[in-house]
């Protein structure tokens, strides 16, 4: 058997040796550092969720019918009459969650052990560029169930378009095909979704692995493992990545998979944030849902959006705001100023600054999902302004001065000496 | 310091989580929790007995076929017999003979479809909304509901629960304003009040698994795959061990 498997080896060798290479280069050669912790799982992750969005995302497209008079039925279709639909709806559907929650895991990681600073840039670059294609695919994606708050969600955003001065109308009415988001618009997103999007998903993923692969893994320590190589040019201190850490990822992914089934099996709404209730009445053009709320992972942004008053007659700022949110993370490997790159060896100031801004993540994030008058108002002395609103705004400042403050505070914080090599693992 | 950090991350969660529980609480008539019963397939017949007779006579339920009914331990000959009203073939969906126009016509707003209206509202909600009609002069049908005000639907079950009327009182206590609800029976119906619940509480058991028939088998499988899974769990990880073993 074992000369059977190297003879087919030579033989492809002999034929197309890019093969072997690349499987050396990017596996069984490729070092990584042996001090991966928790943290390291959710790259390989996020890996395997594109491929359970895009195997599941097939499955469905064969009984989906991307009509606005036939898409809520054929979802009910599907969670009906097709032997096993409804499984490979949840796992679709639990799937766009879990690729959020995974993703913005994989972001936190980036930025407590310092993965985005040099010479790792453009791995971050291309990191944030897949994490735009993603909220794209998400967005593209939540329209097609076509209920209330596919449609309203949808309205709402393409909306924002309109607010940019002088093309905004005109860019909006080309994004929707039409006066509302209506039959056309479906027709288009649904392209989108199933096949532009992720094409350009899959190619940078490939981007952001090869970049990756170049310069090497970061790790908790924040140290360059190359810096101390053996006679052969090993790393000291890395380890082949397979097969040491697909056997771990493998632990990683039943993890992962048992918090998967377990929320598709028993919580498949998951908390009304995964699949909103107001989503299972059908659109309709003609009744604006009291509430609309985008889905959980963009909550944080629509926070910021709804923070910003209206400026000029013109709720332009307040999209400008959530862009600047989300593109100020491109700016991060030129923002930070330590000298050392992991939170291990960091002082207070970053981890203060660090703790506000999960916070005020969290709390914006939350204070998207529901009402600006949630918490009712302020007496007449605050000029009865909404509590929710207040509070939205004094966390979105604390969102961008986690970004605008960080070149100072990361320089004058007070750091610990970095070790030279990765510590125990 | 790890610990530290999945207490930045996962505590402000849990805290989010629960404010969000408290503010759901707050508007309006208090719901009642549903004391439903997916696994009771008695309940489960019952309501939809109630749901045909009663229900499927304005509201249609698209999505639902009436073969799908043998999930609850009927036969094709019983649901034929017996639950079949509106049409004759057992693969059909429950649809209605009432068109979209005469419903806007006779109650100003075309009934919904109900086959996923349990995802929509939640079994509370409808266990309250269908046990809280009551008489109301002032509105075109002679009914009105607390949860669903200025409702479109008649008290359809009225019948079983008799006429009631609802008094609702606004009491200011400690600078906070409280609504407080008290119930007259007019007339009595055909069902004492804990029967009427059950009637409900079997309706609502049906409409919940009609939204969703597959979460008759959902748990079930899964229970199968977590367990699979955990096996799965302790072979990878003694098989991460032993790779491992040499990595010092």
């Amino acid at each position: 058997m074992a000369s059977r498997m190297a003879a087919l080896r030579d033989w492809i060798d002999a034929r197309m040796p890019t093969l072997g290479e690349e499987y050396r280069k990017h596996l069984t050669e490729y070092y990584a550092p042996k001090n991966f912790n928790f943290w390291y799982y959710f790259g390989s992750l996020a890996l395997l969720v594109l491929v359970i969005q895009i195997v599941s995302g097939i499955f469905l497209t064969m009984n989906y019918k991307p009509d606005a008079a036939l898409a809520f039925g054929s979802v009910e279709y599907i969670m009906r009459d097709v032997p096993g639909g409804w499984i490979i709806r949840y796992i679709h559907s639990t799937g766009a969650s879990a690729f959020f929650i995974i993703v913005y895991l994989h972001m936190f990681r980036g930025l407590i052990y310092g993965s985005h600073r040099q010479p790792r840039e453009l791995v971050w670059l291309f990191g944030m560029l897949i994490y735009l294609a993603l909220m794209a695919e998400a967005f593209f994606g939540y329209l097609l169930p076509w209920g209330q708050m596919s449609y309203w969600g949808a309205q709402v955003i393409v909306n924002l378009f309109n607010a940019i001065p002088y093309i905004g109308p005109d860019l909006a009415l080309w994004i929707r095909g039409d006066y509302v988001v209506s039959d056309a618009t479906l027709n288009r997103f649904f392209a989108f979704h199933v096949i532009a999007i992720p094409l350009v998903l899959l190619a940078l993923v490939v981007v952001h692995l090869l970049a990756l692969h170049d310069v090497g893994s970061n790790n908790p320590d924040g140290v360059e493992i190359k810096k101390h190589k053996d006679a052969s040019g090993r790393p000291l201190d890395g380890i082949p990545f397979h097969p040491y850490y697909t056997v771990k990822d493998i632990v990683g992914v039943v993890v992962f998979l048992a918090i998967f089934a377990f929320v598709m099996f028993f919580v498949p709404n998951g908390g009304g944030y995964f699949l909103e209730s107001n989503n299972f009445i059908p659109a309709n053009p003609l009744q604006t849902p009291a509430e609309i709320a985008p889905v959980w992972y963009f909550t944080p942004y629509y926070s910021i959006l709804r923070a910003v008053p209206p400026m000029f007659d013109s709720q332009f700022p307040g999209v400008l705001a959530m862009g600047v949110a989300v593109l100020i993370f491109f700016f991060l490997p030129w923002l930070d100023r330590s000298p050392v790159k992991s939170i291990r060896y960091r002082g207070p100031l970053f981890k203060i600054a660090l703790a506000v801004f999960v916070a005020s993540f969290f709390v914006l994030g939350y204070l998207g999902t529901v009402p600006t008058n949630a918490w009712g108002q302020f007496g007449a002395w605050l000029g009865d302004a909404q509590r929710a609103t207040v509070v939205a705004r004094i966390f979105s400042t604390l969102y961008f001065l986690f970004f605008f403050l960080m070149p100072w505070y990361t320089a004058h914080d007070r750091t610990k000496p970095v070790p030279d090599r990765v510590t125990a693992h | 310091m790890k610990k530290m950090l999945f207490a930045l991350l996962f505590a402000p969660l849990a805290g989010l989580l629960v404010a969000r529980a408290a503010l759901a609480q707050e508007e309006g008539y208090p719901l009642d929790h549903a004391p439903i019963d997916q696994r009771d397939l008695v309940s489960l017949q019952a309501g939809a007995r109630t749901f045909v007779n009663y229900c499927l006579s304005c509201h249609s339920a698209h999505f639902m076929r009436y073969n799908r009914l043998e999930d609850l331990g009927l036969t094709r000959e019983e649901i034929e017999d017996n639950l079949m009203l509106a049409s004759d073939k057992i693969g059909s969906t429950m649809t209605v003979a009432m068109t979209e126009e005469d419903g806007k016509k006779w109650f100003g707003v075309a009934p919904p479809d109900l086959s996923v209206i349990a995802r929509a509202r939640g079994a509370d909600w409808l266990y309250t909304y269908l046990r809280t009609f009551y008489r109301d002069p002032k509105s075109a049908t002679g009914w009105n509901n607390a949860v669903f005000p200025h409702v479109g639907m008649p008290h359809v079950l009225w019948a079983l629960q008799g006429e009631r009327a609802l008094e609702t009182r606004t009491i200011k206590e400690d600078g906070e304003t409280k609504v407080e609800y008290e119930w007259k029976q007019l007339t009595p119906g055909a069902l004492t009040e804990p029967q009427y619940d059950t009637t409900v509480r079997d309706l609502v058991n049906y409409m919940v698994y009609m939204s969703e028939p597959a979460g008759l088998v959902r748990k079930r499988i899964g229970v199968v795959v977590l367990f699979v899974l955990g096996i799965l769990f302790v072979l990878a990880y003694l098989l991460k061990r032993e790779y491992w073993k040499d990595v010092h």
